[in-house]
């Protein structure tokens, strides 16, 4: 294949990629969307194998690596339940961080290499970069899968002076930037593997010092930052595909972890910085005057009984729905509500969930329609004319300290008042706080009930309690 | 300047001009108070309580009068009663009593009552008339309707409540569910959404009907359904109040109410256009589709009533249908009546200059508007103002006016990002300089692709809806598999070298990258469904 069908084909597969992100943008065009972005990731493989550059063994080598990463892949999507979709996306991103250390390094490597002059400084820049923010992208995703999966504290590590410690490793990354880029030809190996290793503590010391509740900031940076990585070797190799593609998704977790900051009212600064930024302080002295009042708790069966009266329902969930895999019963619920003439709806706060969109995920996987699924702008108004809140494991996200209280942390983060309506029923395992860890005055609130138990059983409970009472309804 | 206080003396009248409070913030402007003997009685004021907020109280009805500057009233001056205290006057009607040149303050409702205007007018006496106010917002605290209104409203569903033989509330008590009682208000004017809210707070399930559709946010921030009909129509008229409707849509809203009739416990009328009979609203076959033990209280039975079987001043039951014709409801609650009343009062003396500067200002709106005879000269109707006034409602929604904070963020965050934007301009152009003057032209290509692309990502990925981020994200994660290039590009030196190695395994991982990605999109895809 000549280069001039290769450039050809680049371009349809780049033009693809953009129209696979614009599907993207509605329930209606998304699944043709995906089938372009896959077309187009076709076209790309088959120029690049049949472009010139690939040759005898090489075939060998890709037949068996793509055919084997391809079977990983396929039996990784097919295995995943929706509700750990957030650990996938995550530890899918430390691969490309991964490929493009490792890509950088092979082209610095690189034996064919003809490179001089301010071409040549330029590649290795180039090189430089791709490994940074490859190896950040890599230990950082292996860090946030880790702390999706649970098996590494969702608090935040606050080592002390850890801005001081970040600022350092970065600086020691640019100074070890003058060795490599003065050594001789490929003769600074050894500084770019000292600066990878670096990149890696430093990737690793970032998601570190950041909470759980801030991990769809964390997942869609880390997209982000995959993006950049790819485009850096785009640049390495002198790729268009690979620089466009690495753009736009470098833009696009750009824009969706902005998104999510603008939804909890931080700045993308404070959250990559990790934690709670210069609130950590503050939070601790709340104590002294956390909210006062009773907690007025029910059982299963009131609630169903508050459902059964209810005119309308919306339901929240939040990641406790999803750990519970509560959102099944959920949804015969709120069918069973449906078919005798109650409103119900969905209200999903943008940061619910560990990862942008997850509650919408886990809803349609119960086949919840997604019309009845509803946003917090959209709904908020709606609160004070509905009956009933069934609050399910969502804590911070409904919390009106956020709105009146300015000596809160999350004070200014939009929230979904529930508060405002006639009854909540917040369905929860303790009063622990959640993972801003901080008060919820909701709970003491007087139009709020408190329903403790694991989601998932007391869900069933409502579920097994609304049939029979249905049942005695008709008898009567 | 002295103001007297008289007793009412139209039979059933408790209310009073001024009660002991308001009759102390009178003598704060100036005014001397006398009150007659045994005027706050109906609304449970002593003469004891009136002495001792500084008032004197005069038994003699012919001395109270003939010493009065102001005479300050809450019913049209009436027949005198022929009990023990006016017989001394000689005389029979209050009108007689009035002194030339004193000014005289009640309701008047001057449309009904012109042989009074004219007996008023030939007494060259000044007569201001609280029920011709007008609604505008400068004068809603001279509003004496609007208080009184307020007031009936909440009393009609007292009155409901002590007819209705249930609870309003929905309860589960031990010996049984008891079902809520159902309300429907009909005009949410003041009275209908102080009916709303009364009833509301028994516990009740309250629905709404009005003409106008600006009231429905009113109606639903107090907690009730506002009902409507197919039909589009506005009914808003003059001054806050309703106008009369088409043919078809008062069609329409007698079969919404029939079909309401058929479900509800209690209906509250309130419908009333100014200047014309009340409209029928509750025909009798509506009545009888109702359960017997249900109740109407009609608020318009004086005006001839929304419910054609209405009797004014009675209570009659219509197939077991208890309906309300009282007229008298704000009397029926006479000290709240009297205070809101008496507080009209002062606010308007006020506005008139208080004692001391005290006159008749016939520029002022509020005056023009509610002045009906000035030293015997007749001013009703007043002239028409051209702009329509604003509808003076008070039972409004909360305001609208964010909290400071908010104002403030909003001012920071509209200054920022104009001096970031221009220091970031001034930034790039220097870089791109920079970059123009030693990159080389290959470079520089890739540079411009490399920008359009990100140009062209943020554009896409900001119209994406919120549900999809997290396919998005998968997405752009199997996009970003196209690393995989870099690898292949690499992989054909000898197999053993490290870049071949190196080469091979991004390529390993890239595709599970992009198969994994792609596959995982597609299952979550396939869920989504309306």
């Amino acid at each position: 294949m000549p280069q001039s069908l290769v450039t050809t084909a680049y371009i349809a597969a780049g033009v693809l990629f953009i129209l696979s992100l614009g599907g993207l943008s509605k329930q209606e065009t998304a699944r043709r969307g995906n089938t372009l972005g896959i077309v187009g990731m076709l076209i790309a493989l088959v120029a690049t194998a049949a472009g010139g550059q690939v040759s005898g063994d090489g075939y060998a080598i890709l037949a068996a690596a793509i055919g084997l990463g391809a079977i990983i892949g396929a039996v990784l999507a097919a295995r995943v339940g929706m509700t750990s979709m957030p650990e996938l996306v995550a530890i899918l991103h430390s691969f490309v961080g991964a490929a493009a250390v490792l890509v950088g390094f092979a082209s610095y490597l690189d034996p064919n290499s003809q490179l001089s002059g301010v071409d040549a400084l330029i590649h290795d820049v180039e090189v430089y970069l791709g490994v940074f923010i490859g190896a950040i992208t890599f230990t950082g995703s292996i860090i946030a899968f880790g702390k999706l999966r649970g098996m590494i504290g969702s608090k935040p590590l606050m080592i002390p002076g850890r801005h001081f410690i970040n600022l350092g490793m970065l600086v020691g990354c640019v100074g070890l930037g003058v060795p490599f880029l003065t050594a001789s030809h490929q003769g600074g190996v050894m500084p770019l593997l000292i600066m990878a290793a670096i990149a890696c503590v430093l990737g690793i010391h970032l998601v570190m010092a950041i909470g759980g509740a801030d991990m769809p900031v964390v997942v869609s940076m880390l997209n982000s930052y995959s993006g950049w990585a790819a485009s850096a070797a785009g640049f390495m190799l002198s790729n268009d595909l690979l620089i466009i593609t690495g753009a736009l998704v470098g833009s696009s977790g750009a824009i969706l972890s902005y998104i999510m900051c603008r939804a909890m009212n931080r700045s993308f600064i404070s959250v990559i910085l990790g934690g709670f930024g210069a609130d950590e302080g503050v939070a601790p002295a709340k104590r002294s005057d956390e909210p006062q009042g009773e907690v007025v708790s029910v059982t299963a069966q009131e609630t169903a009984a508050l459902l059964a009266d209810a005119k309308s329902v919306v339901v929240v969930p939040g990641y406790g729905m999803a750990v519970a895999h509560a959102q099944y019963p959920l949804w015969e619920v709120a069918m069973l509500l449906r078919e005798r003439g109650t409103t119900v709806r969905f209200a999903i706060h943008p940061v619910a969930g560990r990862l942008p969109g997850h509650m919408n995920v886990l809803l349609a996987e119960a086949k919840v329609p997604y019309d009845i699924v509803l946003e917090m702008d959209d709904i908020n108004e709606d609160f004070p004319h509905t009956d009933c809140v069934l609050v399910i494991g969502a804590n911070d996200i409904v919390n009106p300290s956020a709105l009146d209280d300015p000596s809160s942390p999350i004070y200014g983060m939009p929230v979904l008042e529930v508060w405002k309506a006639k009854t909540t029923v917040v369905m929860k395992r303790g009063m622990a706080s959640g993972y801003a860890g901080i008060e919820n005055p909701l709970f003491f609130h007087e139009n709020t009930k408190m329903l403790f138990g694991d989601a998932k059983k007391m869900v069933d409970a409502i579920l097994t309690e609304l049939r029979g009472g249905g049942g005695k309804a008709e008898a009567a | 300047m002295k103001i007297a206080i008289p007793k009412e003396v139209r039979p059933g009248e408790r209310r009073v001009a001024a009660t002991p409070e308001t009759a102390q913030r009178l003598q704060k402007l100036g005014f001397e108070v006398v009150v007659q003997s045994g005027a706050g009685e109906g609304a449970s004021f002593t003469d004891e309580q009136y002495t001792a907020a500084g008032c004197s109280v005069e038994p003699d009805v012919a001395a109270l009068w003939a010493g009065a500057d102001i005479v300050l009233k809450v019913q049209p001056p009436d027949e005198l009663p022929s009990s023990d205290p006016y017989r001394g006057t000689g005389k029979s009607h209050e009108v007689e009593l009035l002194r030339e040149g004193v000014v005289l303050v009640s309701f008047l409702w001057p449309a009904k009552n012109e042989e009074l205007v004219e007996r008023l007018r030939q007494k060259k006496v000044t007569a201001i008339a609280m029920d011709q106010v007008p609604r505008i917002t400068r004068a809603q605290k001279m509003d004496a309707l609007s208080s009184m209104a307020n007031i009936a409203g909440y009393r009609s569903v007292i009155e409901a409540a002590s007819f209705f033989g249930r609870f309003f509330t929905g309860q589960m008590t031990a010996a049984g569910k008891v079902p809520p009682a159902k309300v429907m208000v009909i005009g949410a004017g003041v009275a209908g959404l102080a009916a709303v809210g009364a009833a509301r707070s028994l516990g009740a399930i309250v629905r709404a009907f009005d003409t106008r559709p600006a009231v429905r946010e009113q109606v639903q921030s107090m907690g009730a359904e506002f009902l409507e009909v197919e039909i589009e129509e506005d009914g808003t008229g003059e001054g806050g109040y309703a106008k009369v409707m088409s043919p078809e849509f008062i069609k329409a809203e007698m079969e919404l109410f029939a079909r309401q009739a058929r479900d509800v416990d209690i209906i509250i009328t309130t419908a009333l256009v100014p200047g014309r009979p009340a409209p029928t609203l509750l025909t009798r076959q509506t009545v009888e589709l109702m359960r017997p033990g249900s109740v109407i209280v009609d608020l318009a039975a004086e005006s001839g009533g929304n419910c054609e079987l209405t009797r004014p001043g009675e209570v009659t039951t219509h197939n077991g249908v208890t309906l309300i014709g009282y007229v008298d409801l704000p009397s029926r609650l006479a000290p709240t009546a009297s205070q809101l009343y008496g507080s009209n009062l002062y606010h308007l003396l006020a506005d008139m200059g208080g004692a001391k500067t005290w006159h008749i200002d016939l520029e002022d709106e509020v005056v023009r508007g509610s002045i009906v005879v000035n030293a015997g000269e007749l001013l009703w109707p007043p002239p028409k103002k051209e702009a329509p006034p604003e509808p003076a409602i008070k039972l409004k929604a909360p305001s609208v006016m964010p909290p400071p904070a908010e104002i403030e963020k909003a001012a920071r965050a509209a200054k920022k990002p104009g001096r970031g934007a221009s220091l970031g301009l001034l930034l790039g152009a220097v870089a791109l300089t920079l970059l123009g003057a030693v990159a080389p032209a290959g470079f520089l290509a890739h540079l411009t692709v490399f920008v359009l692309a990100c140009f062209i990502g943020w554009q896409v990925v900001w119209n994406v809806t919120p549900a999809l981020h997290t396919p998005l994200m998968s997405v752009t994660n199997a996009i970003s598999g196209i690393i995989i290039i870099g690898g292949m590009l690499q992989v054909s030196g000898p197999p053993s070298s490290p870049v071949t190695i190196l080469g091979a395994i991004a390529v390993l991982i890239a595709t599970i990258n992009i198969a994994g990605g792609f596959l995982v999109t597609q299952r979550m895809l396939r869920m989504f469904q309306r």
